[in-house]
């Protein structure tokens, strides 16, 4: 039974338009295919037009954006295969299910390329957990979620980022970016190119949960949310582990055209994808859909969001030989649907034609140009004044969630798994991941709210600017990148113009260092629906490094006592949008600068100095500063240090600006050779200067007026616990 | 040595455990599915780490009673090295290959670290390469590695030496008295929380586990 009506979220504009192309009214089930295509989670109909910006090639690259997931040609024959997914609104209802359904999906991106997930990383913001029994619910489920999915399926989570700020409070975020590894020979696309093949749905039945996920995506998150549970979906970890084994393994007998995740992207989405991919037609047999309950109508079936779901392409005659593998693995699976040559998606029901839609009517939303405005800023007046006490400010700094250990996060999930993890959570600035040609990859994530805030543009190259600087500091060069962009509503504005500002940023510093955007996604709406407020512009990056050689792979921890601490660039009174501003109730008014080119030569000249065996360990500096990036180095090689801030590069500043201003474009690293380090800063025009040597069981720092002098043992209490003591206070 | 390594739906180590097997000891090895494993003529068999059947029921329970469990049951009572790591533990003990229970860790979290052992015996068909008492490292990552005995079966296990690997120093599970790895009385069947397959390279950690599977060469 077809329902006779269907609520859609389309504009009258976008309805007429869809009129005007069909040159006919259609029927409900077909207003719901429209809808589910069209809607922003899935057509990109806003940003489209905005992330056209960002450069998306290189020789490396052999798929950019538009498919499941970037791929990059790692050399003999490997590639490696990257994607970012976000599960913000169902994670803010339902945090357990929410984030392990968030991996699921971002799995699947990577599994249909035809490769095998090999590191997850998160990049999580939650509300003050400070001052919220809320956000500490919210953390500790999503977290819990995130182990209990990642470990079953078998896939390290490798790293990640989290941030605290009062914004995440009712909309937190949850990213999750997933690394895949195969071979050149295996990949696969998600397309549709020869008619006669067959269509099957493999993993789990099709049911009720998850119906308007992706619409529930394209909304700002109502006051009472908590009713719309019903679109979140069920994680099923063990059924994802199967349908892993069973894709790969029929991948592998080469009886596959394509394959295409479902999920976020319901059956509706998939196949017009894969049919409008292929330039080819779908019949689809809706009858042999296998559904989980009773009396689901054709509407329900086709945008149901049920986890656990794969379409894959089966060669026209190799159909018995998948039914074999799913067999063995338990996988069910149907055949739904077939190829045809037709360009329509066409539904049949016990033989009867119950929608018909070009495919490429539906793949193509009609774009909106939205209007952006300048917000108006306020400016802050600005009158801190300097701590009584210099280590009481640098444990304040300690204890905070954004920078204390994340340990009690890693402890729950497996990131050995694999056996590919040679950089470990908490061991340096990204994971390094061991590849079977000898080489290594390095994976980070970044965010900075706060400086987005304050400059969506500044803010959204130095997130990227960060996350280099991050790749750079194990010793890999940057290769590949993710975006995804997290704003409010659209509809606003000045929401509108804050996005496209970041992406702005993002391309302009992406292009400056020829770094090409292999993929992303963008989520708006992020928007509580009851107070109206937006979170602050939230673009988390993803950054993928190759190192070449074993010897390159470079740590954050001190190594060896008498090594000198060399402090690469130039510090600077930056503190808007600072933890140490963050600390004092404090937003300020930019967040500090960027010198595209300084950055691009400072990460080059560390990354030169590394290749040339010269550093025994190197730790980008930004969040809380010099003071909580050399604690950092401390605590993980269990060295202390003697350090003379007088020392480094800094125009005329107060003691407080040296030792936690953010600026950009600086490195702590510790060498037995300073005369060659500092020769080659100099050549690229680098300022540095040996600030201290690493040695005794204390830090020990001097500065212009002040002196500061702390026990290792008295820092790692702090640093170590704190994040566990907020969370059960 | 032909060493089997069964694959069970939801094990996740199995290719990890294979490729050590393979590419660092060189040994003749493979993957071999639960249902198809009917052939107990392998020199030795692994049961390796991960979530067999999705832990569904309690981790182990439904492995434990699959039909690959007969050629397991078949090879311990021939006296060839039958090894469980991690769940594989949890298999060999829902199996009652294995004594005691393996509960929740206390902490009531999924602990995953590297962590300090003692080799407390060389009686076992995989420490047999230790010195007894050694101290190693190797990683551990579970929910459920809590090993749990009355007073009297601790006691015994200790007496007959069957007593294979402790916590040395932290113990973040809350195992009792420390225990992460115990044998059968013939020392030929071994389940271990930790796994020996994570710590075979020094680029990623370590490579005290070598000697575990190295150990199952001497003792045939």
């Amino acid at each position: 039974m077809l329902a006779n009506f269907f609520e859609t979220i389309l504009t009258a504009d976008e309805m007429q338009y869809a009129r005007q192309q069909l040159g006919r009214e259609p029927n409900p089930l077909e207003w719901a295919m429209i809808d589910a295509e069209w809607n922003e989670h899935c057509s990109y109909k806003s940003s489209k037009p905005v992330i056209a910006q960002l450069p998306t090639s290189s020789p490396r690259v052999l798929v950019g954006p538009g498919y499941d997931s970037g791929v990059v040609d790692v050399g003999d024959g490997y590639v490696l295969t990257l994607h970012i997914e976000s599960h913000n609104h169902p994670s803010a209802i339902d945090p357990y299910g929410g984030a392990a359904t968030g991996i699921g999906g971002v799995i699947r991106d990577i599994l249909c390329m035809g490769s095998r997930p090999i590191a997850l990383l998160d990049g999580l913001s939650f509300g003050d957990i400070t001052k919220s029994e809320h956000s500490k619910w919210i953390m500790k489920n999503v977290i819990r979620g995130i182990a209990d999915y990642g470990n079953c399926i078998g896939v390290p989570t490798v790293a990640g980022e989290v941030e605290f700020d009062q914004c995440f409070e009712r909309n937190c975020l949850v990213d999750v970016a997933c690394l895949g590894l195969g071979r050149k020979s295996d990949l696969l696309l998600a397309q549709a190119t020869h008619p006669g093949d067959s269509v099957f749905l493999i993993g789990g039945s099709t049911g009720r949960d998850g119906i308007h996920g992706a619409t529930f995506a394209s909304k700002r998150l109502a006051a009472d949310a908590e009713g719309e549970r019903s679109a979140v979906q069920i994680p099923d970890p063990f059924t994802k582990k199967l349908i892993i084994e069973a894709t790969l393994d029929a991948n592998r007998t080469q009886i596959l055209r394509g394959c295409k995740d479902l999920g976020g992207g319901r059956l509706m989405n998939g196949q017009t994808e894969i049919a409008d991919k292929g330039n080819a037609g779908l019949e689809v047999y809706l009858d042999k859909i296998p559904i989980r309950e009773v009396s689901m109508d054709p509407i329900e079936i086709m945008i149901s969001e049920s986890q656990e779901r794969m379409l894959c392409v089966v060669k026209d005659g190799s159909e018995a030989l998948l039914e074999e593998i799913m067999l063995k693995y338990g996988v069910t699976c149907a055949r739904i649907a077939k190829v045809t040559s037709t360009q329509m998606v066409t539904v049949l029901q016990t033989g009867e034609t119950i929608a018909n839609l070009p495919t490429s009517f539906l793949a193509n939303a009609p774009i909106i140009n939205r209007k952006s405005r300048l917000p108006k800023i306020t400016k802050y007046e600005l009158n801190i004044k300097p701590p009584a006490d210099m280590l009481n400010a640098l444990l304040e700094l300690l204890a905070s969630p954004s920078i204390a250990s994340k340990e009690w996060v890693f402890r729950q999930y497996d990131h050995e798994v694999g056996i590919r993890t040679v950089i470990k959570p908490g061991g340096g600035d990204a994971a390094v991941l061991k590849l079977p040609n000898g080489k290594f990859a390095a994976i980070k994530l970044d965010g900075n709210a706060r400086f987005c805030d304050l400059d969506p543009y500044i803010g959204a190259a130095t997130v990227l600017a960060e996350c280099c600087r991050n790749i750079v500091a194990v010793g890999a060069e940057p290769v590949a990148m993710l975006d995804h962009c997290q704003f409010g509503d659209p509809n606003d504005e000045e929401i509108f113009w804050c996005f496209s500002m970041a992406v702005k940023g993002i391309a302009d510093f992406a292009k400056a260092i020829n770094l090409p955007c292999v993929g992303g996604k963008v989520s708006f709406y992020n928007q509580d629906g009851e107070t109206g407020k937006a979170i602050k512009s939230s673009p988390v990056l993803a950054v993928l490094g190759l190192i070449e050689r074993t010897e390159h792979v470079t740590r954050t921890r001190f190594k060896e006592d008498g090594e000198d601490i060399v402090v690469v660039g130039k510090t600077l009174p930056e503190f808007g949008g600072s933890e140490y501003y963050h600390l004092r109730g404090v937003r300020g008014s930019a967040p500090p600068s960027l010198d595209f080119e300084l950055e691009k030569r400072t990460a080059s000249a560390v990354l030169q100095c590394i290749k040339r065996g010269l550093v025994t360990a190197c730790h980008d500096c930004s969040r809380g500063g010099i003071g909580v990036a050399l604690v950092e180095m401390a605590l993980g090689g269990c060295k202390g240090a003697s350090v003379d801030l007088e020392k480094i590069p800094h125009p005329e500043m107060r003691d407080d600006e040296l030792l936690f201003s953010e600026s950009n474009s600086r490195f702590i690293l510790t060498t037995r050779q300073p005369s060659l380090v500092l020769d080659i800063l100099s050549k690229q025009m680098v300022p540095g200067a040996v600030a201290g040597t690493v040695g005794g069981d204390s830090m020990k720092v001097t500065m212009k007026t002040d002196k500061l002098h702390c026990k290792l043992d008295t820092l790692r209490d702090i640093y170590e616990d704190s994040l566990e003591k907020n969370l059960y206070r | 040595m032909k060493v089997a390594v069964v694959q069970f739906p939801g094990s996740n180590c199995d290719l990890d455990t294979l490729q050590v097997l393979t590419s660092n000891l060189k040994l003749e090895s493979k993957l071999i599915w639960h249902n198809d494993f009917d052939d107990s003529t392998w020199d030795a068999v692994i049961l390796p780490g991960g979530f067999s059947f999705g832990d569904h029921l309690r981790a182990g329970a439904i492995a434990a009673h699959s039909s690959a469990m007969q050629t397991i049951r078949k090879m311990a009572n021939d006296g060839k090295p039958v090894l469980g790591i991690c769940n594989g533990f949890q298999i060999l003990i829902e199996a009652g290959l294995l004594p005691g229970a393996l509960l929740r860790n206390s902490c009531l979290k999924f602990v995953c670290k590297w962590t300090n052992l003692r080799v407390e015996t060389n009686h076992s068909a995989f420490t047999c390469a230790f010195e007894t008492n050694s101290m190693i490292r190797m990683p551990v990552a579970h929910n459920e590695g809590r090993f749990f005995a009355d007073d009297n079966l601790l006691d015994r296990l200790k007496a007959k030496d069957r007593v294979v690997m402790t916590y040395s120093g932290e113990n973040p599970t809350g195992t009792l008295r420390e225990i992460v790895a115990i044998s059968n009385e013939h020392g030929n069947v071994v389940g271990m929380m930790p796994h020996p397959e994570r710590a075979s390279d020094i680029a990623l950690g370590g490579e005290d586990g070598l000697k575990v599977f190295e150990s199952m060469l001497k003792w045939s």
